[in-house]
């Protein structure tokens, strides 16, 4: 894709980046405040997104500050993520009838009949997320078996990024190497400037797809001071994250502390509840449900987010294989920091922090590593 | 993927809660299986599990799963009878290492349930004696009543070209057989050491002590295979549960090379 | 004559496999060779543990009476394997009982005349120590895992 010059859309030019995917039959969706957060949910318009507000964010902490400003995406990350509009938190997958012997088995509505009809259009998608998603691109689709209900719903996905203007509390994306600015995985990416010049979008090109829409809107050439304007951006939310973490040997120092006592002070303080695997972007851990009637003729099995937290998780006969929090609490970290590059040749964490934002007691994940590495027996 | 009817042919007990079912598909003929896969087996309306296949993979007519009762889902697979409908997706996993076991002594160690998915690859040994050395079977169950296939075990012993020998954990009346564990019966077994292959499966305990004691008699980490058990909802990679450390047991496994998990199954809670 | 005869066969036992003639010798005026029908008793519970049974041929059952379940065999020894530890520790009885599952053809050592050699020396003491430790030691090991009862419906 040959990087072209970056163009300038200004707050109606936004309006019409809505309509025009309105216009083309996608389902718009994207950040809005609701219940004193700011989650995602479809979009009517711009009016919807989250003008001057910012969140405040730290180990269980988020609030909800207003800015000075009028910024519409002032913020960082919500607890949500894109993960449950692509790898949908509860799935129908087939039906099962018994009339006397005949038995039979169908599949649930195809999920490409249904997503097709109305694909899906985010706009706010942070680089943290762009990399989220791709990571659960490898994990759905990149493996001998592809899971058919996310790829439905992600290969007609049109992703509309944003550089964030600052980094949250909890962000650590710059030790991830996952951002700050989103370089790739996007249709059409923004960066927001709201200075002296007015309040307009900076607007880069990712794919034709993305260069088709941009020219129904109404843009102009971005000028060489917007493009610096832009860039200073960036860096100045890359050099203000509110965590840091040492990537580039995670994997084995946790390989090699997987008795380190670091995990009992954790699992002190883990209640175990499973909101990290919740709020995480690329967490993608699923269990079936069989249902029947009372009659035995109709069944139903269907497909759930899970957690590893649970008890259950690991179940085979006679208990579970990790029964101690303590086991559970290293499963998660050591799987998403760890053995996630066994598995899929990459991390599984993006840097966002929400596991950080979200986890009732506040543990952070930058900081179990950092105790491990610095506790390390010699 | 969508499970395809199954319906049971016959139901055999095997012991205390194991139940041997024979199936065949309601469309077209069984998939075919190498030993030591598993097949995901639906109790509509109840649930699925994971079913190692028991039943010889040279028989293209004939699908054969051995099912110990102990949750909803097993309990309603092993109460199938004749015409009964099932589900059935599979096979899944990796199996036995038949090939890389060609030209050399094969020691099969089973325990208890451990001998339903070591059973094919007997068959298989059996059926293609000459291109193997000694074969020798070691099998321990709790009770003599709890001794699983006894018309194969028969009918195995009477053959000279493999040694089989028996053991149980106690026994009372008159039994007049091995009475000890397994692994008792590995350091007096027939087999050369240093280039035999060892195949494994029971419960995880019975497989350590009996790896310990392979080792004890000289077989290599690199030569030995066990067969691991995890919870598993999907068994196509997806749904995270059988993770074990880095592998999963559906895509990895089951059948794993020792060497290649021994850090994992060092650690506990894994 | 009977008793040249038993000190090879001993020195060819499994369990004195690496003793010197000498010690082989001051043993073998310990032993007697001793043969059981299938279905006798080496010995019962509660007996004084008086010899034990170097195995030549043939199977012999360790059990223990259940009044409910009537005799359970928790193990079963073979041959070139030993029969009896009790004899090394006061108070010197036996605390199972020991049947013939077949004929079985053994060496019978007298424990308390071997009890007395080793006292009266150290040297032979020690080797015979050195061949027991480690069939109890294993015995211990293969017991514990029976214990765990590893293949019940929680196994």
């Amino acid at each position: 894709m040959a990087a072209s010059e970056p163009v300038v859309l200004d707050v109606d030019g936004l309006s019409a980046l809505f309509e025009a995917l309105k216009r083309r039959g996608y389902r718009v969706v994207g950040p809005t405040v609701r219940d004193k957060a700011i989650v995602y949910d479809d979009l009517a318009g711009p009016a919807d997104l989250p003008e001057g507000w910012t969140d405040e964010q730290d180990g269980g902490h988020y609030r909800l500050v207003r800015r000075d400003d009028r910024a519409l995406f002032g913020y960082v990350v919500g607890p949500q993520s894109w993960k449950q509009f692509l790898h949908a938190p509860r799935v129908d997958l087939w039906h099962g009838t018994k009339r006397g012997d005949d038995v039979r088995v169908e599949a649930a509505p195809s999920p490409s009949e249904q997503v097709l009809a109305e694909p899906l259009a985010f706009i706010g998608v942070r680089a943290c997320e762009l990399q989220a998603i791709a990571v659960q691109d490898r994990v759905l689709m990149g493996g001998a078996y592809v899971d058919p209900h996310y790829k439905a719903r992600r290969e007609g996905a049109f992703l509309v990024a944003v550089n964030c203007g600052q980094a949250g509390g909890t962000c650590f994306c710059v030790s991830m190497e996952t951002g700050p600015k989103a370089t790739a995985g996007f249709d059409l990416s923004l960066t927001e400037l709201l200075d002296d010049g007015g309040h307009r979008f900076l607007v880069e090109v990712g794919t034709e797809q993305g260069r088709s829409v941009l020219a129904e809107l109404p843009h102009r050439p971005a000028t060489a001071a917007e493009i610096a304007a832009a860039a200073a951006v960036v860096e100045r939310t890359a050099a203000s994250m509110g965590r840091e973490m040492r990537s580039d040997d995670v994997r084995d120092l946790l390989m090699r502390n997987l008795e380190h006592r670091r995990w009992e002070d954790v699992a002190d303080r883990c209640l175990s509840c499973g909101n990290c695997t919740m709020v995480c972007p690329t967490c993608f851990c699923t269990t079936v449900e069989e249902t029947s009637d009372l009659t035995g003729t109709e069944s139903a099995r269907s497909r759930r987010w899970d957690s590893c937290f649970t008890m259950d998780f690991s179940y085979i006969h006679g208990g579970s294989v990790r029964s101690s929090t303590k086991s559970r609490y290293r499963q998660w970290m050591t799987h998403k920091l760890a053995t996630w590059h066994d598995q899929f040749d990459m991390s599984g964490c993006v840097g966002c922090g929400r596991c950080i934002t979200w986890c009732p007691v506040g543990i952070d994940i930058t900081e179990e590593v950092r105790a491990i590495r610095d506790g390390e027996p010699n | 993927m969508l499970p395809r009817i199954a319906r049971t042919r016959r139901r055999r007990r095997d012991g205390p809660a194991v139940w041997t079912l024979d199936i065949e598909m309601a469309d077209g003929g069984p998939p075919a299986f190498a030993p030591g896969q598993f097949n995901m087996l639906t109790a509509f309306g109840v649930g699925e599990v994971p079913i190692s296949v028991s039943g010889d993979p040279a028989d293209p007519s004939r699908l054969v799963h051995t099912i110990r009762a102990v949750g909803p889902a097993s309990t309603a697979l092993a109460r199938l009878g004749p015409g009964d409908a099932l589900g059935l997706r599979g096979p899944f996993g990796v199996g036995w290492p038949m090939e890389q076991a060609v030209g050399r002594d094969v020691v099969v160690i089973a325990g208890g349930l451990g001998l339903a998915p070591l059973r094919p690859a007997l068959y298989r040994l059996l059926a293609e004696r000459e291109r193997y050395g000694s074969i020798v079977l070691l099998y321990g169950t709790r009770s003599p009543d709890e001794i699983m296939f006894r018309r194969e075990l028969e009918s195995w012993r009477r053959r000279l070209d493999i040694d089989i020998e028996v053991t149980v954990d106690h026994a009372v009346g008159d039994w007049r057989g091995h009475v000890g564990v397994v692994t008792t019966l590995i350091p007096r077994s027939a087999f050369d050491p240093s280039s035999a292959v060892a195949l494994v499966c029971g419960p995880e305990i019975m497989m350590r002590f009996a790896i310990a004691s392979l080792q004890d008699s000289g077989v290599a980490d690199d030569a030995i295979y066990l067969s691991m058990e995890r919870n598993m909802k999907c068994a196509v990679g997806l749904c995270g549960h059988c993770q074990m450390g880095p592998v999963l047991v559906c895509r990895d496994g089951p059948v794993f090379r020792y060497d290649r998990i021994r850090s994992i199954l060092a650690a506990r809670e894994i | 004559m009977e008793t040249h005869g038993l000190d090879r066969i001993l020195r060819e036992h499994r369990f004195f496999a690496g003793l010197d003639e000498e010690s082989c010798g001051v043993v073998c005026g310990c032993a007697r060779n001793v043969r059981f029908e299938a279905g006798q008793y080496l010995f019962r519970a509660g007996e004084s543990a008086d010899q034990f049974y170097l195995l030549r041929h043939g199977r012999v059952a360790l059990e223990v009476a259940d009044p409910g379940r009537g005799a359970v065999t928790f193990q079963t020894v073979g041959e070139g394997e030993v029969v009896g530890v009790s004899w090394l520790i006061p108070p010197y009885r036996w605390t199972y009982d020991a049947k013939a599952v077949e004929l079985v053809r053994a060496i019978a050592m007298d424990a308390s005349c071997l009890r007395r050699k080793c006292e009266a020396d150290h040297d032979l003491g020690y080797e015979m120590m050195k061949r027991f430790v480690p069939v109890l030691v294993d015995r211990l090991q293969t017991t514990r895992l029976q214990i765990l009862d590893v293949y019940g419906s929680n196994g």
